[in-house]
């Protein structure tokens, strides 16, 4: 599958993205799609400084971005859109990000199940061979008629509600 | 780090005085993260905020700032609880979401399962409306040197 066969186009991923108000607010873009795998780009910037004394992006960000970008890599790979909650995600921190340096996320989802959607990622700056943090994350299928409803808030709510 | 902040950081431990802590880390400022001093406890609160939305139309918080609220939650305790004065590092982190974040405050408390020589390990549970029904619970390994 390349970007040109696949529906979920680079502007049509963006839009997905930009709906997402807090990536929009972190500053997350996508910077491309390639086959299965998706990467997006972190803009450094001083909001999201974890350690003002080196200056280095908090993990909390590096969270966001690993879980929307794997989370957004799975329309990629299960080709149709629907909406599939975390279940749970785990990161390994391999060595500190530079400052002032833009963080790249990349993830694709490895195996579909019925139930369950599993996905890695990683994130880098300069060198994708030398990550500063590796991604696993997992993600529950809801029923097609979850996506379709025009009400999802509705449905969500009488059936997620813990 | 200059002596001001230092001593600025040793009289907010001294004095149990997370806002100070919370106010020289940006990203905590960033979600508007805040602690609540329970006795000689801690509890986090994230208050609501539309900027920490996922889907706004849900609307729902998303779900990597949930794990960035108890990620710094988990710092912050480490912390104060071993006197530190930078963030402590990160080795791994591992959260579990257990129901839908809804539009409304956030709570965490952390508890210290192990604090070795090196490697603390912590566990965060993240509620809304009841700490009986937890929303996400998370473990974490922190680096102490």
């Amino acid at each position: 599958m390349t970007e040109q066969e696949s529906p979920f186009t680079k502007e049509l991923m963006q839009t997905i993205f930009d709906a997402i108000r807090h990536c929009k607010v972190l500053g997350i873009k996508i910077h491309s799609i390639e086959g299965k795998q998706l990467t997006t780009r972190l803009a450094y910037s001083e909001q999201i400084i974890g350690n003002p004394v080196t200056g280095v992006i908090h993990g909390g960000a590096l969270t966001t971005l690993l879980d929307t970008t794997c989370g957004i890599s799975l329309p990629i790979a299960m080709e149709e859109f629907t909406i599939c909650p975390t279940l749970d995600l785990r990161i390994d921190y391999m060595s500190a990000a530079k400052p002032h340096q833009d963080i790249f996320g990349r993830a694709e989802v490895y195996r579909i199940t019925k139930s369950v959607v599993f996905a890695k990622g990683i994130a880098f700056q300069e060198d994708e061979t030398k990550p500063i943090a590796h991604c696993v994350a997992t993600f529950m299928r809801l029923p097609q008629a979850v996506t379709d409803s025009v009400d999802a808030k509705d449905y969500l709510g009488n059936n997620y509600d813990g | 780090m200059t002596d001001k902040l230092k001593q600025q950081l040793t009289e907010a431990i001294a004095n149990k005085d997370m806002a100070t802590l919370i106010a020289n880390i940006p990203y905590a400022t960033f979600i508007g993260i805040e602690g609540l001093a329970i006795g000689e406890d801690f509890i986090f609160k994230l208050p609501k905020n539309d900027d920490n939305l996922g889907n706004p139309t849900l609307p729902a918080i998303h779900g990597g700032v949930l794990g960035g609220f108890m990620e710094t939650s988990g710092a912050l305790y480490v912390m104060m609880s071993s006197e530190m004065l930078t963030v402590p590092k990160v080795v791994d982190f591992s959260i579990d979401y257990l129901s839908p974040g809804h539009h409304i405050d956030s709570f965490a408390r952390c508890t210290v399962v192990r604090r070795g020589r090196k490697i603390a390990n912590l566990s965060v549970v993240a509620w809304q409306t009841s700490e009986d029904e937890p929303i996400a619970t998370a473990r974490a390994h922190f680096l102490l040197k």
